[in-house]
């Protein structure tokens, strides 16, 4: 077996080379976009994400959230019309405004939504359908007894995940994001709430034992406290950790020259 | 449904016995560098006498932010890291992150690189399975099975080898399909394999299935029922194993898993001995899902038409597949640059390892040992 393996080794490891170098021509060119600060043009990016949506729903939104969402709107669709011809060649130019309208979030319309809505009035931001997607986003308000309701009422018997995304540019810079599953209808659902900075919410460990270490884990990356949670503490860093590291404004090599500073007295190991 | 009451992770210990005979509750640590830890856990146990009263699992040692490198990498350079999570079951990952980027995208796999990509990560989850089933009866006192499956696991990690040059980490896929066309007697290879590999799990199963000292230390041990199970997100063969019919690959197929017919076994006691049945039988289950591929691999291009520069559309999207170990999702946010603006990874390995303490609460020392090793436990991705 082993003599087949080097007689027939060479091919294969002739073969691949052309077609490597192709990925790395790639990375090749989008190193200098990811050396430049990251973080300088991602939120501009990201806010066009969400009002985008927002505003696609416009109809069925709420009164009071709209005009917080008309704002930055317009200059978000012309930053991604900006953004999309600069992106491929230029033979791509005819394709490139049509991409964005293929994949749009969709309003969702469903029993369930009609059911929430109804419910919870205003409190219901968005139900929208994205790449065959369910997601709700809810006020913070009315999320943990939404999340009850479709634990005991909907099916949803099994939390999948719970994370968090930081945008902070946005009054409200954290997204609290639950992906749930319900096995009696095969759907997966994704709730999500937004929340301030400082701001805590209370714990899911009620309704799903497994939000535990989700919940600790959230709160070690991102600061986000649960209330009422059994043991909020840090889970994958050690207790003396400083700063949360996925918020954005933690530098990847901020612990590192931090570290180096002190114990071996140079300004940086990068 | 479990009362979440009962269910406690942390540790209360009572006031100290100020009396001549202490009989007071004791805490003590096992890990990090344990042998049968599996990696780098520890695990804190409060015992009376040698019956466990609760434990208190320590993680993170292994931690390297992989989340958050894939914040300050493009598309394509995160690919290779996703490898170095699960890294006994290295393609499964790979195929989880590739197709829930090309979901972002909205392209799919061409059939023939769906094809390959099914063969390779049925062949994974038979190296990950043989891996386990040789660590966990280490782990439990039989010796024997570690080398035989590590001499069969081999079989597998030389065909890995010739088709991608790695046998561990192997960034096998690109997103979009494969970067490499299968090498010439691949296919010989696999149907080989197949044809090598069902005497040696019956071999196995004849070394262990009706050892007394195997039946009496699994059997019983580490019991979970269905309903805590999905209170507590244990997801893969554990959950099969306490009567749940559940697989990604049946409830939503991916990567054109509804072409192939399989069975999804599963077990009624979920108990150690149930999980170990459950896993030789989706060994045997693999096999069938592969020598079907295998026979049916259709020609044509192996990569769909990706552009060289990825940047998907703004927007977040949840994909999950059926890792070995069970549900590995991974949720992306994009926001329209060339970088992932947040990578989520929902590892099984982290969210099964919850359950350790309900599962050995009120079981002896040496039964933590089995249920670790029962519940297929990776630190590289518990840690992440």
């Amino acid at each position: 077996m082993s003599e087949e393996t080097k007689s027939s080794a060479p091919p294969p490891g002739g073969e691949p080379k052309p077609p490597a170098d192709k990925p790395s021509a790639g990375t090749v060119q989008s190193t200098p976009s990811e050396k430049m600060s990251p973080s300088s043009e991602k939120p501009a990016a990201t806010s066009s994400e969400k009002p985008a949506a927002a505003a696609s729903e416009k109809p069925a939104a709420p009164v009071e959230k709209p005009p917080v969402a008309a704002k930055p709107a317009a200059p978000a669709t012309a930053g991604a019309e900006a953004k999309a011809p600069a992106s491929p060649a230029a033979a791509a130019k005819p394709a490139a405004p049509a991409k964005p309208a293929g994949p749009a979030p969709v309003p969702w319309e469903s029993p369930l939504v009609s059911r929430l809505r109804t419910r919870h009035g205003s409190g219901v931001i968005e139900a929208s359908t994205y790449l065959g997607q369910n997601y709700l986003v809810l006020e913070s308000s009315v999320t943990l007894e939404t999340l009850q309701v479709l634990h005991e009422q909907e099916g949803f018997d099994y939390c999948v995940d719970i994370t968090a995304v930081h945008y902070p540019k946005r009054e409200k810079p954290f997204d609290l994001v639950w992906i749930l599953y319900s096995f009696a209808k095969n759907d997966r659902l994704r709730v999500k709430t937004m929340l301030a900075d400082g701001e805590s919410f209370p714990s899911s460990y009620p309704i799903w034992p497994t939000a535990n270490w989700l919940e600790r884990e959230v709160y070690d990356m991102f600061g986000i406290k649960f209330d009422g949670h059994p043991d909020m503490k840090r889970i994958l860093l050690p207790e003396t950790w400083e700063g949360h590291p996925l918020r954005k404004e933690y530098g990847i090599t901020q612990q590192d020259s931090k570290w180096v500073q002190i114990n071996l007295g140079i300004e940086s190991g990068q | 449904m479990t009362d979440p009451t009962t269910y406690i992770s942390h540790l209360e210990l009572g006031e100290p016995d100020k009396t001549y005979l202490d009989t007071n509750e004791l805490i003590i640590n096992m890990g990090p560098q344990h042998p049968a830890t599996h990696g780098v856990l520890r695990v804190i146990l409060k015992l009376d006498g040698e019956k466990v009263l609760g434990t208190e699992c320590v993680i993170g040692y292994l931690h390297r932010g992989v989340e958050k490198i894939a914040e300050n990498r493009t598309y394509a350079m995160f690919n290779p890291y996703v490898d170095r999570m699960d890294y006994v079951a290295a393609v499964s990952n790979g195929l989880g992150y590739c197709e829930t980027v090309e979901k972002l995208l909205n392209v799919e796999a061409p059939p023939r690189a769906r094809y390959i990509r099914v063969i390779l990560t049925e062949l994974n989850r038979l190296a990950s399975h043989m891996l386990w089933l040789g660590t966990h009866a280490l782990d439990i006192g039989a010796m024997t099975p570690l080398f035989y499956t590590f001499r069969d696991r081999e079989e597998i990690l030389k065909i890995f080898e010739k088709y991608c040059g790695a046998r561990l980490t192997t960034h096998a896929f690109r997103i979009g399909g494969l970067q490499y066309e299968t090498y010439e007697g691949f296919e010989k290879d696999v149907k080989n394999f197949l044809d090598f590999v069902p005497p040696k799990i019956d071999e196995y199963e004849e070394l262990l299935s009706t050892n007394r000292i195997w039946v009496e230390r699994t059997v019983g041990v580490g019991k979970i029922t269905g309903a805590n199970c999905i209170a507590l997100g244990v997801t893969g063969p554990v959950l099969r194993a306490s009567g749940v019919k559940w697989d990604i690959r049946k409830a939503m197929p991916y990567s054109g898993y509804e072409q192939f017919d399989f069975d999804i076994p599963t077990c009624e006691n979920g108990d150690t001995f149930d999980r170990y049945m459950v896993r030789m039988k989706e060994m045997r289950q693999s096999l069938r899902i592969i020598r079907q591929a295998v026979d049916g691999i259709p020609s044509g291009p192996i990569m769909a038409k990706v552009p060289k520069v990825i940047k998907p559309p703004a927007g977040e999207v949840y994909h999950s597949i059926e890792a070995p170990k069970g549900e590995l999702g991974y949720f992306i946010v994009s926001d329209g640059s060339t970088q992932p603006y947040r990578v989520r990874v929902r590892p099984p390995s982290f969210v099964n390892l919850q359950a350790l303490d309900l599962m050995v609460r009120g079981a002896l020392v040496a039964d933590v040992i089995a249920v670790i090793g029962t519940i297929d436990i990776v630190l590289g991705e518990v840690d992440r």
